[in-house]
């Protein structure tokens, strides 16, 4: 065949470009943030910065392996309570915290070994009934005794000024931290397996991806990402309640902004993360009818809007912010003489 | 007037258009034997007319009723029957009880579950055994058995040898002659040129979506067929529709 | 004593157990949808039930006679109107738009009845806490004993059903080839239709009788579709039995959890499950793919 055919496999555009050095400004702003604003803007920031970590994480779950889990809140609340264990027994508070949550990472190796054999909505109750075990498990606890609930007392020797800010950069930096690990594995080739499986699992298989391996990576990832999350919940509120913690409307919020931002995308949750938050702000008060109006808005978006409004948008614009996936570029191409 | 009427016809399969502009008319009685190589969208085309397929453009009338955009277990109602490549019995269920759940769009005819079984005489010993435990060629019997009992005017029959042995596609042929003889509308898709070119009345083959070879048995020679099949005629352009000669 | 008591207990239970999850099997056997909203829709089966008994002044069985249609209906409705979409649309839909649904459901239930707890209890009388006093030890409740029964005849009338009538039979081809059933003159869609009808039938029958035995919330949903889905996958065994013997093994466990301590009621449930699927997996049983749809003896 004559002719020069150049086709140009391209990973940064123009406009990922410009979005990439944005991204740094507005990293670097936000982490001066504590020491201009006042306590309700640190306050709302942190929450904010937990709802995207939630909304990451169970997209990284159900966007790009597949797994709809509507069982999550079992990392959210066993971090919190490993951060409780670990404090209780001397170690400093912050550390604590971030020990909670590796260790909720950890139970989740094992808890993936079986879990992960499962699939669709066998795999999603199964996680619940996981919550529901490491719920009632972490009840028998004289500690926690019950729904009753303990506190994080080591956090109290911190003052109110203090453990503001404190919270709100372990929030942050979590969340810089989550959201930049899960961008690198979707420009890894662990992230193309990871696509190709959400994909179509069987045919992923059948070209070599293990498949397994992605799903258990992402899957303790996420288990990570939550239980950091719950633990920074537990920074806000010092108080760990089980009920409150190991709560199903954790899963509901996440399934809600992963599904309104975008599942399948990296800009969709975060999207969906800020939506809810100003939604939640400013409704949350209203009680049944926004709960209810809530599970509409799911049902709404599964059946017409799947792809998110996100997705939609990316769908249409072609637009890409980051640059997690690849653009062929056609230079001129030459086309082959006809006949034989 | 023809039973059925394919007005250019395009079906999509995923992204790709199996069926090009194909149209078509079959009348009441023929026996049509559609070829062509794989992929040439023979089989696109057999379920587009039975409704798996909905086409993405084009028009499908049968006895006169526009059944386009009908869905499939409506047109079973009507009359169309589709002996689906590869069978696709329902394997759970026994010999009986697959011939029976297909008793239920209520037709009347001659064909039920004790005629077709006098049809098929290997099947009375198999009744009730389970569709998944029988041989290649019982489970051809029972998916032909299937269709008829639906009382059809117009049996659509896909790769019915497929995967059996000549022996066994002998014995299935014989017991399809009183279909043949009996004045039914079939169209079948063989792969075996010889023996469908047996028992057809006309010729029709495609190629890459598109009918390349329309004819009566009778005219067209094998050499033109084959010409046609494997596309021998290219070069002065593809659309070209051979007409048997006079 | 005590052990046959504690046992017939745990047997008694799994008869609930089973009436439970067996429309939760019906539906992922024949759509492959798991419906996150089957144990809301129990609990809304009860509070209709509770609402009708209430207004016309008659007992809740007597009620069911309105319910059980009314909540079949809705069945088919939901089906119609929303899972039918979802079917198409890959895994992920029907997970998440079942989801929505259920968080609509429960806190619509909130909102018409409020957070109190209530009971049929106190509206069948003698029923809910009468029982034959076997010996000193071995009760068997009126209600308990009944609602096994019940268990057993549904059970058995799905196995006849399916089995041996025409639309059974369209159900099950329906349930393993979707596509040729429709190519042999069988509706598809009003086929799922009528399975999902009979599905939250059922649930609702079995929610009605749980509010006989115990108390109900509109926040009680979630618990009883982990039940459902537990006593499914711990029976997986080739047909609706083996839900039963599901849910037989799951009152177990619960019950004796409950004897060394009330509140390992639960828990011990939660724990035998995953120690059971734990096993199942690592026998090599392939997920527990198997599990939701051999229950139903649609995948031998």
């Amino acid at each position: 065949m004559s002719g020069r055919s150049d086709v140009a496999v391209e990973r940064w555009t123009r406009a990922s470009i410009v979005s990439g050095f944005v991204v740094a400004v507005v990293i670097v702003g936000l982490t001066l943030v504590p020491l201009a604003a006042g306590a309700n803007v640190i306050d709302k920031l942190t929450t904010l910065f937990v709802y995207i970590i939630l909304a990451a994480m169970w997209n990284a779950l159900a966007g790009y392996a597949g797994l709809v889990s509507v069982g999550q809140q079992a990392f959210f609340g066993i971090g919190a309570y490993f951060a409780i264990q670990f404090s209780v027994h001397g170690v400093p508070a912050y550390p604590s915290l971030v020990l909670g949550a590796v260790a909720g990472a950890a139970l989740a190796a094992p808890i993936s070994y079986f879990m992960l054999r499962l699939h669709g909505g066998e795999f999603s109750i199964g996680m619940w009934v996981v919550a529901e075990a490491l719920h009632l498990m972490v009840n028998q606890d004289k500690l926690v005794q019950g729904e009753t609930g303990t506190s994080m007392i080591a956090l109290n020797a911190y003052s109110h000024a203090e453990r503001l800010a404190y919270n709100y950069w372990l929030a942050l930096g979590t969340m810089v931290v989550l959201l930049g690990a899960v961008f690198v594995l979707l420009r890894s080739p662990l992230g193309a397996s990871v696509q190709a499986i959400r994909d179509d699992e069987d045919a992923a298989a059948s070209l070599g991806v293990r498949v397994l391996a992605a799903k258990r990576t992402i899957f303790i990832l996420a288990a990570f990402g939550c239980a950091m999350a719950g633990v920074v919940w537990l920074s806000t509120s010092v108080t760990f309640q089980p009920k409150t913690n190991f709560g199903v409307q954790w899963t509901a919020y996440m399934i809600l902004m992963a599904l309104v931002g975008g599942l399948g995308t990296f800009e969709g949750p975060i999207l969906g993360a800020v939506i809810f938050f100003i939604v939640q702000d400013q409704l949350g008060e209203t009680g049944v009818w926004y709960l209810a109006g809530l599970g509409a808005a799911a049902i709404l978006f599964a059946l017409f809007l799947p792809r998110g409004l996100w997705g939609e948008i990316e769908g249409r614009f072609g637009i890409r912010l980051m640059p997690v996936g690849y653009r062929l570029r056609l230079h001129d191409v030459v086309t082959a003489p006809k006949g034989d | 007037m023809s039973l059925l009427t394919l007005d250019r016809l395009d079906v999509r399969h995923g992204l790709l258009k199996a069926v090009r502009e194909v149209s078509c008319d079959i009348a009441d009685g023929e026996i049509l034997a559609l070829v062509g190589a794989n992929g040439a969208g023979k089989s696109t085309l057999l379920r587009a007319i039975a409704g798996a397929h909905l086409p993405a453009a084009g028009r499908i009338v049968f006895d006169g009723v526009d059944v386009t955009t009908m869905r499939a277990h409506n047109r079973v109602a009507l009359g169309i029957a589709l002996v689906p490549e590869g069978r696709r019995l329902f394997t759970t269920m026994t010999v009986e009880e697959n011939l029976a759940v297909a008793c239920a769009s209520g037709r009347p005819g001659r064909w039920s579950i004790d005629t077709v079984m006098t049809l098929f005489p290997m099947l009375r010993a198999r009744r009730k055994a389970r569709a998944g435990n029988l041989s290649g060629g019982e489970r051809q019997a029972v998916a032909i058995g299937r269709a008829l009992v639906t009382n059809p005017r117009l049996i659509l029959l896909d790769e019915v040898s497929l995967g059996l042995a000549p022996l066994v596609v002998e014995g299935l042929y014989r017991s399809l002659h009183s279909l043949f003889e009996g004045g039914a509308t079939l169209v079948l898709v063989e792969q075996d040129l010889n023996r469908v070119l047996g028992v057809a009345s006309r010729v029709v083959c495609m190629l890459e979506g598109r009918i390349v070879l329309d004819g009566r048995a009778g005219e067209l020679t094998r050499d033109q067929i084959i010409k046609a099949y494997f596309g021998l005629r290219r070069g002065s352009g593809r659309d070209d529709k051979v007409q048997g000669q006079p | 004593m005590n052990i046959i008591n504690l046992l017939t207990q745990g047997v008694l239970l799994g008869g609930y157990y089973a009436l439970v999850a067996c429309g939760l099997s019906l539906m992922f056997g024949v759509m492959r949808i798991i419906n996150l909203a089957h144990g809301d829709f129990a609990v809304l089966g009860a509070f209709l039930a509770w609402t009708v008994s209430d207004a016309a002044d008659i007992s809740p069985f007597l009620a069911l006679v309105a319910v059980l249609p009314i909540m079949a209906v809705f069945g088919w409705l939901v089906q119609r109107g929303m899972l039918e979409r979802s079917l198409r649309a890959g895994m992920l839909v029907p997970l998440l738009s079942t989801f929505g649904l259920a968080i609509v459901v429960e806190n619509l239930l909130f909102e018409a009845y409020g957070a109190d707890t209530r009971s049929l209890a106190p509206m069948i009388g003698d029923l809910s806490f009468g029982s034959w006093a076997i010996t000193d030890q071995f009760n068997i409740g009126y209600l308990a004993a009944l609602i096994f029964a019940l268990a057993v005849l549904l059970l058995g009338g799905l196995s006849l059903f399916l089995k041996h009538t025409p639309l059974g039979r369209a159900i099950r081809a329906t349930a393993e080839d979707a596509d040729t059933a429709e190519l042999v003159g069988i509706n598809s869609r009003a086929v799922y239709g009528i399975a999902a009808g009979i599905s939250v039938a059922t649930v609702a029958l079995a929610g009605t009788l749980l509010a006989m035995r115990a108390t109900f919330d509109p926040y009680s949903g979630p618990m009883q579709l982990i039940f459902a889905f537990e006593s499914v996958v711990i029976g997986g065994i080739g047909s609706l039995w083996g839900t039963l013997l599901g849910g037989i093994i799951l009152g177990m466990a619960q019950s004796i959890g409950a004897q060394f301590d009330p509140r390992w009621f639960l828990l011990t449930g939660h724990l035998v499950f995953l120690a059971i699927l734990a096993a199942r997996l690592l026998a090599g049983q392939v997920g527990a793919r198997g599990g939701l749809r051999t229950s139903l003896g649609i995948d031998a």
